[in-house]
């Protein structure tokens, strides 16, 4: 029986065959550290006696959840972690430089990777084609200074999705699709691979969002083979020399096939308060909107700058629903401003506020009023996730919530496309 | 270990545990900790006693890596979590810092409920209802791990991982 692809990528590491069900010890390629985690990450390095990381450059510390920081304590925290990256040599990504996941896959991230971060969707990293993962503090505390992690390489379960999706249909629909089937907790411990035609011909933003929201189906890891397009996507950061081909044996052995008609999608939103409470876009219209949430490690990409530009060109947001746009790194932000996106959603009466997570996680920068509804591009609509428990959050498209954006209430993009 | 139930619904995201307007006080895990669950239940931080349970039903713990939501409800005092299921982050971060976690049939399990746990041996016994429930104990790599007190302590142990 061949090798899935996590299978594979677990093998390669161990240079011996290992199957689901397996425990072992594996060699961590990159470690991940955020604000919101490497504080105590760094406490629990210190606890455990570790003076050094395994190896300096591998060792990235992003400041990103609060950025630039709204309170004296975060400021406190990301001096903490300047501090940890001068002591130790890691990378550090300071305010202002993006979200992790977006600059790890930009600069770091490369296929047969494994990962292990201190933040859940690390996931992001599978698209890929590494072993990205979401740990918490100490693991990573742990993965930093012997360069190794524990893991039991889990069963996959394959989506496999063909046909050409539909126009104002995007990767975030389908992934909408696949966890409102599969469930909050219908991948839990499992990887997902995504294969067949419709993700052979997607581009690496949008097979990104695919891998990033993985876990809220639970999984451990999303999973895209490396091609053309992984190699492409390496050499537009200058990292061409770290490709390589990854991809499943054709008899691997699957704990099951999701199967995926692409061109029977239809734009999707989650609804409050679980990320697989799942509905048409449609059938929610005359859902007031009060923020619409552009951003995130999810949709802050350049092509979701671009479709919301497009969208919004010659557009004004509804006069009471407030546009925040965020991009996810700041070579984003230079690429959209370079494009002249950022001026167009200027005009259409959005806000742009610096790389980072922004509204997203809680922290600052669009926390909503009780009983305001923000329609968002990102990854979870917990209570309380956007810093308020008497709020809610839905999740959607680029394309259904820049449409939403100018109705001020959730919208099918199809109607304006 | 014999407590009460403090009892929840599913899908108890880190988001119910530690949320995110509490973010600036994640290097003040005390003051933290005075707010562990309150969006799920104001009552419980206030209130709950060492050694008393907090009972989950499906998908306990989903979302952020955050260990600080084991560590807070930990701190507050719970000698266990107990769920139908768990996800996994939370689940490997429980392990990590030390809080047992449980995965089991919790629907008989009412709040106030006193419960006596039989860790090693697999059995709880709701004392207030009279009936027994059995669980299957945890994965031998992580029962090594939350054996030695977490994994800060299971490294400093062995030097390294010890888990087979």
């Amino acid at each position: 029986m061949g090798l899935t692809l996590a299978e594979k990528i677990l093998s390669e590491n161990l240079s011996r065959e290992v199957h689901a069900g397996d425990f072992a010890v594996f060699n961590v390629n990159l470690c991940l550290l955020q604000d919101g985690t490497g504080p105590l990450a760094v406490r629990q390095f210190k606890k455990l006696g570790f003076e050094k990381v395994f190896d300096p450059k591998s060792v990235v510390l992003f400041l990103d959840h609060a950025a630039p920081s709204p309170k004296a304590e975060l400021s406190n925290d990301h001096m903490l972690l300047r501090e940890f990256a001068r002591e130790t040599g890691s990378v550090l990504s300071d305010v202002g430089d993006g979200i992790c996941h977006q600059v790890m896959s930009q600069y770091y991230t490369s296929p047969g990777d494994i990962l292990i971060g201190a933040d859940s969707h690390t996931v992001t990293g599978g698209a890929l084609a590494a072993f990205a993962t979401g740990m918490g503090s100490t693991d990573v505390a742990v993965g930093m200074g012997l360069g190794k992690t524990w893991l039991k390489v889990p069963v996959t379960v394959r989506v496999q999705a063909t046909g050409d999706m539909p126009l104002g249909v995007y990767s975030k629909d389908m992934i909408l699709h696949i966890i409102g089937t599969l469930g909050a907790d219908g991948a839990t411990y499992k990887a997902l691979e995504f294969g067949g035609d419709t993700i052979e011909k997607m581009s690496m933003p949008s097979r990104l969002v695919l891998a990033n929201m993985a876990v809220e189906a639970g999984a451990k890891v999303g999973l895209i083979a490396s091609d053309s397009t992984t190699q492409k996507y390496l050499e537009k950061y200058g990292r061409a020399a770290k490709y390589r081909e990854i991809k499943p044996d054709a008899d691997a052995a699957y704990e099951s096939v999701f199967e995926i008609d692409s061109k029977t999608l239809v734009p999707l939103v989650a609804c409050p308060h679980t990320v697989d409470n799942v509905k048409p876009a449609s059938e929610l219209k005359g859902t007031k909107v009060h923020q619409v949430f552009i951003g995130s490690c999810t949709n802050g990409r350049l092509e979701d700058l671009a479709l919301a530009a497009s969208m919004l060109r010659d557009k004004t947001r509804h006069g009471d629903t407030r546009l925040i746009i965020v991009p996810a790194s700041r070579r984003v932000y230079m690429e959209a401003i370079e494009a002249g996106y950022i001026k167009t959603l200027l005009e259409a009466g959005a806000l742009i506020q610096a790389p980072g997570c922004a509204s997203c996680c809680g922290v600052h920068a669009g926390i909503l009023g009780d009983g305001e509804v923000c329609l968002a591009t990102t990854n979870r609509n917990f209570l309380a996730r956007m810093g308020n428990p008497k709020s809610f959050v839905y999740l959607s498209s680029v394309a259904t919530a820049a449409a939403s954006a100018v109705t001020g209430e959730i919208t099918d993009p199809r109607e304006v496309l | 270990m014999r407590g009460k139930v403090w009892k929840f619904g599913d899908n108890i995201s880190t988001d119910l545990i530690a949320a995110g307007r509490f973010y600036h006080l994640r290097s003040n895990m005390p003051e933290l900790a005075k707010h562990c669950l309150e969006d799920a239940d104001p009552n419980f931080a206030p209130n709950a006693k060492p050694g008393d349970f907090v009972v989950g039903g499906r998908n306990f713990g989903l979302g952020s890596s955050r260990e600080h939501a084991p560590i807070t409800i930990k701190m507050v005092g719970a000698g266990a979590v107990l769920a139908q299921s768990f996800a996994r982050i939370f689940y490997r971060n429980a392990v990590n810092v030390g809080l047992p976690v449980i995965e089991c049939d919790t629907t008989q399990f009412d709040a106030g409920d006193q419960l006596d746990i039989d860790l090693a041996g697999g059995v709880i016994k709701d004392v207030t209802k009279g009936i027994t429930v059995t669980f299957h104990p945890m994965e031998d790599a992580m029962r090594r791990i939350l054996d030695d007190g977490g994994l800060v302590e299971h490294i400093k142990k062995h030097g390294d991982f010890a888990i087979s």
